[in-house]
């Protein structure tokens, strides 16, 4: 089936310029098409006019790199629950429906050029803290170390995070606190975690509140947007974490 | 005091004042509404229970020292609860300069986005509350001492039983969204597959103060508390 639909699409030449919607038609959108595909079949009907394609970002276009994402009709990675941009098909939209297209908006996430932000504010924080003190030298016995399964599944249930920042697109308060307990929770779960389990919860949120993030007001909004179903539950622990690490001086020798 | 400090310059360690002094405050709540329920006793019983919060504490404590120091500790936590969430909402206006062109409000729920404006609309109300039915200079027929007398009366002109009827709806609001939050900030978390108690949590706190507050205006203008 073919739909035709009308583009309103933000263009920013730059990180300095102020940036403005345009509207574009997308005629002859073939349903089977992911969103994205259909933004290529829009960028080469401009190329043939000779005018600048919409720049947007995007890699492995199967939901796991995490590069893609825009704002579509104000929802992050558009209407489908749980999916990716690339991954939402254009039969989720109507012939004749108008189309929002917007990058994400934080301080924290600067424009760069159209719909592309950027998001090393994201690898900073992980740089922060998310590493594990391992050996050099051959890899350990992978059974060596018994980790209970339901452990590990939650642990998992965090290391899913693709970290394309939906959460914080979506957030009223552009706030990364799911995106942070996720990297806090899936290091934090495991006994190679442990070492710098306190150290990391601090660093990681001193990062996070250094690039310009907001707080968390408890929408849930982040756990609605996020396409590999991250839950709140992680913002819990993230607290209960940076609590016995400050409070309690959990991870200091006076603890032990 | 320094570890608090330290925690206070992150954005958790102020939602974590928030959470703090709103525990203390929503104790107060509960005590305040069991007080006012005692009205449904009688005038005698409960004019006894008004005395005796002014000799609260008594023999260690001499008259109304009690209560101010009840009030003083209530005073601090608002005032922390206001400051907090004014650089709270400060700090998320500073998060995102630029606004979306579309948004679509995903989970936000009425009580969820109405935190800021609720807590300014209680603000407004306790203010009243206290001219009306402490210092009684907004109330027509204020005795002083005569609680039960002067809980009619105020509540005969029906424009402030209204309005006590609307911040009570506008507490649970509050409530609603602020029990959850809370123990979303003390790191208290139900685990959501098996069940979160702590929604459940939230509307019965919520419903218990609405209801056992509403109670008052309401039987004064339907004429069951004379």
């Amino acid at each position: 089936m073919l739909i035709n639909l009308t583009l309103h699409v933000w263009r920013q030449k730059g990180p300095k310029d102020n940036g403005r919607f345009v509207t574009y038609p997308a005629l002859q959108i073939n349903t089977h098409m992911s969103f994205l595909e259909m933004l290529d079949v829009v960028n080469e009907q401009l190329m043939e006019k000779g005018e600048e394609p919409i720049a947007f970002e995007h890699d492995c276009r199967e939901g796991i790199c995490g590069s893609c994402g825009v704002m579509i009709n104000g929802l992050p990675h558009g209407p489908n629950p749980m999916t990716a941009t690339c991954q939402l098909h254009m039969r989720y939209f109507k012939d004749g429906d108008e189309i929002w297209i917007e990058p994400w908006r934080a301080k924290a996430f600067p424009v760069l050029r159209d719909l592309v932000v950027d998001r090393s504010a994201f690898d900073r924080i992980i740089q922060s803290g998310g590493f594990i003190s391992a050996n050099t030298g051959n890899a350990p016995e992978a059974n060596a170390m018994p980790i209970p399964k339901q452990i590990a599944d939650r642990s998992m249930d965090a290391a899913v995070c693709i970290g394309c920042g939906a959460c914080v697109a979506a957030c009223p308060n552009a706030s990364a606190m799911l995106f942070t307990s996720a990297k806090v929770t899936h290091l934090g779960l495991l006994p190679q975690g442990q070492p710098e389990r306190y150290e990391r919860v601090q660093r990681m949120i001193a990062r996070m509140d250094q690039e310009g993030f907001g707080n968390c007001s408890n929408h849930g909004s982040c756990e609605a947007a996020c396409p590999v179903g991250i839950k709140v539950d992680f913002i819990a622990r993230l607290n209960r974490d940076l609590l016995k690490a400050k409070l309690c001086g959990a991870g200091t020798p006076s603890a032990v | 005091m320094r570890k608090i400090l330290d925690l206070y310059q992150t954005t958790i360690g102020k939602k974590l004042v928030m959470a703090s002094t709103g525990v203390v405050l929503l104790l107060f709540v509960l005590g305040h509404m069991f007080g006012n329920l005692k009205i449904f006793y009688g005038e005698e019983k409960f004019n006894h229970y008004a005395e005796w919060l002014r000799v609260m504490g008594a023999p260690l404590l001499g008259p109304t020292q009690g209560l101010w120091l009840a009030r003083l500790v209530l005073l601090g936590c608002v005032l922390l609860h206001m400051f907090t969430a004014l650089q709270l909402t400060i700090l998320s206006y500073q998060a995102r300069e630029v606004g979306y062109q579309k948004q679509h409000r995903i989970t936000f729920s009425y009580a969820s986005t109405t935190m800021r404006w609720g807590g300014v609309v209680i603000l407004a109300f306790v203010i009243f509350h206290l001219l009306h039915l402490t210092f009684g200079s907004v109330h027509p027929k204020f005795v002083a001492g005569s609680v039960y007398a002067n809980v009619i009366n105020g509540f005969k002109v029906w424009p402030v039983a209204v309005g006590y009827l609307v911040a009570q709806a506008a507490l649970g609001f509050h409530l609603y969204h602020g029990v959850w939050s809370g123990l979303q900030t003390f790191g208290i978390a139900g685990d959501r597959r098996q069940g979160d108690w702590r929604r459940p949590l939230s509307v019965v706190t919520a419903l218990i103060v609405v209801v056992g507050y509403s109670a008052l205006p309401i039987s004064v203008m339907a004429g069951w508390l004379k």
